[in-house]
């Protein structure tokens, strides 16, 4: 089976998000970039289905030579080779395009990426891939198993679960509950120094949309602090004043 | 022309996410000079149709078919774009929920349209450009964005807009439309719902919890405070990963998002992956024994003390002011 894991290089969860140039652009300044974290569930999944000579995982980065060693890290938790497709992801859009293209010429059984990033949220890229390729596709999974040519997938619904079979190829954006990310030790971070990373030009997308700014939300004003004895109070200025219940 | 907006059912049933859709629909169709057609697909009964044209839908399209008794994205993205192109729709909205989600990007690549995910406003228009706000970084940001494409796909983010009645006749109309094979290519086999609980993206008040409660068997308090306001219950990520409550009640940066009127935050520090999930909730209440826990920086209102101790409380003084 070959299994393609698509990741994003984002910023790590405790970053402070800042903005430059006068908030057209994220300010990338003192950013430590990590894979994102629902893409390694995908990559710990992949290379979980791919153990014992079952398969082989590629990992994938639309990215700038600044992604690499976030490509390493993926390669280092076991997957077998890398590509990066060598643009700025300018949006999901274009990633998707790429990915698309890419997949056209090096055919897939499973396309794998995480839920959304947690960048720019999206959760775009996963069914804008599998439209492109006229493929099912399961937006958010929540357990994924294979058997034969055969994919069983859970995935979340408003107030409960799904469950669906879907023949290969597929493509899936995972959640939390499909695999526990692994961690690289230290034979696979010597590995992967060898391993195959493959560069490749990007190809040419129409631009359909543009961010132009960002603002960071409207701060609250100082909490309000309520006596542990006077729960009532509470209760009062959720009606009166917050006019939530 | 028209702006078109799906609306998804549950079991036969809209939600409200599904009516501030229609209404979102029917302010920007205002802006445009359009009439607002709102599609549904599956089976729902005709009462529940009419309540599409309470809130403004112009004309109501259903597409009943035995193959769409359930979701199936290619299939739904299929029949919505045939929609679009029969009613010269350039504008198509539909809720970012879970199915949103899967559907969207597809309905995008069938009209060769712009996709803004997780719309948050009304969009600013001009001509063929319009601006429009989302939220990103998990909710640490508001983006502003331009769509530029002749059609436009809106997944609308619940809970950003308000419901507004704007009742109109009800005027429904059958949509036949046939599907390929490949677009049913997915076969559903189990459906498992908890119909006695408030789904969590939906939920207009979320009671969530963390470590402080010590453990799962302590989360009776919760529930009981969750059922007396009508609420969600949700949980911190340390909560989830400790087995102690399910992944899907998980909120924050790598969980689940939400943005209720109410979000109130019981034994949860506030760390910055937290809070990202539920910094735009629009009133915060935090419960938390730590004075210096960071989650009362971004607060509403907070109380310093044991859970165990206020939670039960405030459950009491709840069902006193709703009686």
């Amino acid at each position: 089976m070959k299994i393609l894991v698509c990741i994003s290089n984002v910023p790590d969860t405790t970053s402070k998000i800042t903005f430059t140039n006068n908030n057209a652009s994220f300010n990338e300044n003192g950013i430590q970039f990590i894979i994102n974290p629902y893409d390694e569930i995908a990559l710990a999944k992949a290379i979980g289905l791919a153990a014992n000579g079952n398969g082989k995982v590629t990992v994938l980065n639309v990215g700038e030579v600044s992604t690499e060693p976030t490509i390493r890290k993926a390669l280092a938790c076991g997957a077998d080779e890398a590509v990066r497709i060598d643009a700025a992801p300018r949006d999901a859009w274009f990633v998707a395009n790429q990915i698309a293209d890419y997949v056209r010429t090096n055919p897939y059984d499973l396309i794998l990426t995480g839920r959304e990033s947690i960048d720019y949220n999206g959760a775009q890229v996963q069914s804008y891939v599998a439209e492109l390729l006229s493929l099912p596709s399961v937006a958010i999974a929540k357990k994924l198993d294979i058997t034969d040519n055969e994919a069983t997938i859970e995935r979340e619904i408003e107030g409960g679960k799904e469950v669906l079979t879907v023949n290969l190829p597929v493509v899936v954006g995972t959640a939390e509950g499909v695999a526990e990310p692994k961690i690289p030790n230290v034979r696979g971070i010597m590995d992967a120094r060898k391993k195959p990373l493959n560069v490749i030009p990007p190809i040419e997308v129409t631009q359909l949309s543009k961010i132009t700014s960002f603002e960071s939300p409207v701060p609250r004003g100082t909490v309000n602090l309520i006596d542990k004895e006077q729960v009532n109070q509470l209760v009062e200025l959720l009606h009166s004043e917050a006019k939530v219940i | 022309m028209s702006v078109l907006v799906y609306i998804e059912n549950i079991e036969g049933t809209f939600k409200k996410s599904g009516f501030e859709a229609v209404s979102y629909a029917k302010t920007i169709a205002g802006l445009l000079g359009e009439e607002v057609n709102a599609l549904s697909i599956g089976a729902v009964p005709p009462a529940e149709l009419e309540k599409l044209a309470q809130y403004g839908a112009d004309k109501v399209i259903k597409i009943e078919n035995d193959q769409l008794k359930q979701f199936i994205n290619q299939a739904y993205a299929q029949l919505i774009a045939n929609v679009a192109k029969s009613t010269g729709a350039k504008t198509i909205i539909l809720s970012n929920t879970f199915n949103g989600k899967g559907l969207a990007p597809r309905i995008a690549v069938k009209l060769d349209a712009v996709l803004c995910d997780g719309a948050i406003n009304i969009p600013a228009i001009a001509g063929d450009v319009w601006t429009i706000k989302k939220s990103v970084f998990s909710s640490k940001a508001i983006a502003t964005e331009e769509l530029k494409a002749a059609v436009k796909v809106i997944a609308l983010t619940p809970n950003s807009v308000e419901t507004k009645e704007a009742p109109v006749p009800a005027q429904i109309e059958t949509f036949q439309s046939e599907l390929l094979s490949n677009d049913l290519a997915t076969t559903i086999q189990e459906i498992v719902r908890a119909t006695d609980k408030v789904s969590l993206p939906d939920a207009t008040i979320v009671v969530s919890a963390g470590r402080g409660m010590k453990g799962p068997e302590n989360w009776r308090i919760i529930e009981e405070l969750a059922d007396v306001l009508g609420a969600a219950t949700a949980c911190s990520k340390p909560v989830s990963d400790a087995g102690w409550r399910p992944h899907a009640e998980h909120v924050g940066q790598t969980g689940l998002a939400v943005s209720p009127n109410l979000y109130i935050a019981i034994g949860i520090s506030g760390a910055i992956q937290h809070l990202a999930g539920v910094s735009s909730s629009k009133t915060i209440v935090v419960i938390n024994k730590d004075p210096d826990a960071p989650f009362f920086k971004v607060a509403d209102y907070g109380i310093v003390g044991d859970a165990f101790e206020i939670v039960p409380k405030l459950t009491e003084a709840i069902k006193a002011f709703k009686n």
